[in-house]
């Protein structure tokens, strides 16, 4: 018993060592040397004047991204709250105390005949409806119902196209240059097969606010 | 459901099938000692750590001692999490400064993590040190599927051995699981799946500046959004290879940084069920007939593909009360559509159905979906596959060794009805080894049914409820088939981090994976003692057709028969009152 009790706390100290120390920083030496950017959390900074730097397609930059003096913005992967109508609005966020609370993920944990789901449901409608009163399409599933983690960054096709009209009115821009800018940020299903078509909000809504400045430049 | 769902799970079972035959095969030389290619690399640390640890690879225990060595190793493996986690606020790489576990949570998390459950009552950005998750969790991930892979290969040795006490060596077993096939295939999934997005690094939280500001529940304006950072590559790699499927992030597989994209999302999918799916190769390579491990792998899938179907039509048809409020939950080319509450975008229904009934089919209890939000028969499926005693699949090792007493138990039955003593691949399955079989059949519904009885009984267990009505009685119910089961998904909208549940769901995880291994192994050592019997016209041969109907249908008519009832109380009722017309 007492040569079990030796060999299993030698082995387990051992086997600890190579699996918890040896593996994860073996792991972090690779990973922050070919893909820092995406082993850093997919930061999107923004040039020292406020530009974004979107540059990198699909948020995926194998060469690493050096960062500069601009601001942080956001993670390319994570969502961010939005509620003003100029804005695309993403997935309804169960997170507490805020929406898109970064360090607290979260679902809503509603079930499917929970009649605080319905009414959770009803409100975003409302709202969704109150902004945007000429439009009577059925609403994207997507664009009320709470998001698994709480920090979705992507919405549907459908409920980006939902939201166009409103953009395009709230912005005074024609909605013919915001479905461009939609379908150009539009992410398809991996090998045609793999998950599903979607637009990330965060990114649609930075490449609408430069745009813009672009637009206001451009005019002066 | 549309072409593009089926596309896609078809694409999972084709990939997941053929890298079965490959890893299979290697698996079986890496256990029988023979050259496999990596031993080249692998084989002087191996011999290094042997003369560390004083161990003779070629001394092999009985199956008593065999037992005493498993449980001793994994003893360990339980203090030193729980050490781990009440003293993390004064260890290094806590950079958030998080204070130390409480005792109760502690204790259920030191056992979730040894016995391969990865219950978790805590969220891991909030409560957990990188050193914890890395030194603890981590180490836990690899050394409880060891664990479960060396006593099925025990039980491998029991069958082809004859007229022999020993089973092998619990430390060659261990040490071989770890070096030769978790290591390697962790090592480089960590890496492809940090190439997509998912967090790998020493350095603290980051601080994020918000779009457009928000207000919190009180008002007060928040500017800014916290990034959670870690070592968390390395982590998920193994918990999805190793069944554990303990997320590094409270949302598990759903967090965008656990789980970045389609394709990471497909590479965890295949590596929840890629180890326990080709340790059936690995069977049957070692009894000498591949056939029997191909039998197996079909009596799983025969029931994993209904099952799936029945949670992708599910989620698919969506929620009809929402329907009702004007929301389009139809699939077109603009939306996959369906029941998206608690499910994210990039998956949709159809990788979120296929990801939950695979988590659950093996023990891995890791989510990309909130299981709590499904339709009731979607969240049916996942709670099914967890009663089912974790045998389709099942955890790497413990699923196929649970599946392995499910064939001596068929054979039995099958035996009975033509009155002859019933063989298993040349072994006579006897008295003996019924009683232990029994054993392993029988504690888990035991440890679910009472368990919910207890917890639904007391007020200490109705509080932490969320939903009303037959939800809340599934919630419940399905917390302990999970603990019950060594799954650890949950229905995560109870409250699970109270004294009362973490001393419960921990006393669970623990008398389900013990004190089924130790009746294994007592079936292996008595199987290794006998003498071949030769098969005779009486046989029932195992790899037929016939045998793998039998066998799948022995698994779900024991699931059903201990099951329906309480099914009956929560899911089923929940179906009835949802489709409804009010």
């Amino acid at each position: 018993m007492f040569q079990i009790i030796r060999t299993a706390t030698i082995l387990f100290s051992v086997l600890t060592a190579l699996t918890g120390i040896v593996y994860p920083i073996v792991v972090t030496l690779v990973a922050q040397i070919a893909f820092p950017w995406a082993a850093n959390g997919s930061l999107i900074e923004s040039t020292s004047d406020g530009t974004p730097v979107l540059e990198h397609k699909n948020g995926r930059d194998w060469r690493g991204h050096s960062s500069e003096q601009g601001l942080r913005l956001g993670s390319d992967v994570i969502g961010q709250p939005f509620s003003s109508a100029k804005y695309f609005w993403g997935r309804p966020s169960a997170t507490a105390p805020v929406p898109y609370n970064g360090l607290a993920g979260s679902g809503s944990n509603q079930a499917t005949t929970n009649p605080a789901l319905v009414d959770a449901v009803r409100e975003r409608i409302t709202k969704l409806r109150a902004d945007d009163p000429e439009n009577h399409a059925p609403i994207p599933v997507d664009l009320v119902t709470a998001s698994a983690s709480g920090l979705d960054p992507h919405i549907s096709e459908a409920a980006a196209i939902y939201q166009i009209a409103r953009v395009a009115r709230v912005r005074k821009i024609e909605p013919s240059t915001v479905t461009k800018l939609v379908l150009s940020h539009l992410e398809r299903p991996t090998l045609g097969i793999l998950g599903q078509k979607r637009v990330n909000v965060l990114r649609l809504n930075l490449a609408l606010d430069t745009n813009v400045r672009m637009t206001e430049a451009a005019s002066k | 459901m549309t072409t593009s769902a089926w596309m896609e799970i078809g694409l999972y079972l084709v990939v997941l099938l053929a890298l079965v035959r490959p890893l299979g095969w290697y698996m079986a030389r890496v256990y029988t000692g023979q050259p496999c290619g990596l031993d080249r690399i692998i084989g002087p640390a191996e011999r290094l750590i042997y003369r560390l640890c004083g161990i003779r690879p070629e001394t092999e225990m009985n199956w008593p001692t065999y037992a005493i060595a498993m449980l001793v190793f994994n003893g360990l493996g339980v203090v030193s999490v729980y050490v781990l986690l009440r003293a993390q606020v004064w260890l290094p790489l806590n950079p958030q400064h998080l204070p130390e576990v409480s005792p109760d949570l502690a204790f259920n998390t030191a056992i979730s993590f040894a016995t391969n459950t990865n219950w978790q009552a805590y969220s891991g950005e909030s409560a957990l040190s990188y050193l914890t998750q890395m030194l603890g969790l981590s180490v836990q991930n690899f050394l409880s599927a060891a664990s479960g892979m060396a006593v099925l290969i025990a039980l491998i040795r029991g069958i082809t051995r004859r007229l022999t006490e020993t089973i092998g060596n619990f430390w060659v077993d261990v040490t071989r699981s770890t070096l030769y096939v978790l290591l390697p295939l962790s090592l480089l999934l960590a890496v492809v799946l940090t190439s997509q997005g998912v967090v790998q690094t020493f350095s603290p939280a980051i601080e994020v500046t918000l779009v457009e500001s928000t207000t919190d529940a009180e008002g007060k304006p928040v500017t800014t959004q916290t990034i959670p950072m870690g070592p968390a590559a390395s982590q998920i790699a193994i918990k999805q290879l190793g069944t554990n499927g303990g997320g590094f992030f409270g949302v598990n597989s759903a967090h965008p940084l656990e789980n970045t994209t389609p394709l990471s999302n497909f590479l965890q999918a295949i590596s929840i069920l890629l180890i326990a799916a080709a340790l059936c190769y690995t069977f049957g390579e070692m009894v000498g007939d591949r056939r029997q491990g191909w039998a197996i792998l079909a009596a799983m899938l025969l029931v994993f593909v209904p099952m799936l179907s029945l949670c992708l039509w599910a989620e698919q048809a969506g929620n009809p009360r929402l329907t009702e409020l004007g929301v389009d939950q139809s699939a077109n080319d603009f939306q996959s559509g369906g029941n998206m509450e608690g499910k994210e975008v990039r998956f949709g229904v159809p990788a979120s159905s296929l990801w939950a009934t695979a988590t659950t089919a093996a023990s891995n209890g890791s989510v990309n979906a909130m299981h709590d939000s499904f339709t009731p028969l979607g969240g049916l499926v996942p709670l099914v596959m967890m009663q089912l005693g974790e045998v389709v699949f099942g955890g790497v090792g413990s699923g196929l060794y649970g599946m392995l007493i499910f064939a001596i138990l068929s054979v039995f039955i099958a035996g009975l009805m033509v009155g002859r003593t019933p063989e298993f691949l040349g072994k006579k399955i006897e008295a003996y080894e019924m009683k232990m079989a029994s054993l392993v059949v029988l504690i888990p519904p035991i440890l679910v049914l009472g368990g919910t009885a207890i917890a639904v009984s007391l007020d200490l267990g109705r509080v932490g409820v969320s939903n009303p009505g037959p939800h809340g009685f599934t919630q419940i119910l399905y917390a302990l088939s999970s603990a019950g089961n060594n799954n650890g998904s949950a229905f995560a909208g109870l409250s699970v981090n109270t004294p009362f549940y973490n001393c419960l769901l921990g006393a669970a995880m623990l008398i389900s994976r013990y004190w089924l291994m130790i009746p294994v192994l007592a079936i292996a050592g008595s199987l290794a003692k006998k003498k071949y019997t030769p098969p005779s016209a009486g046989t029932l041969p195992t790899h037929t057709p016939l045998f793998i109907v039998l066998l799948a249908g022995m698994v779900m008519l024991v699931g059903a028969l201990t099951f329906v009832p309480a099914l009956a109380l929560g899911p089923v009722i929940e179906h009835l009152q949802l489709t409804a017309t009010r």
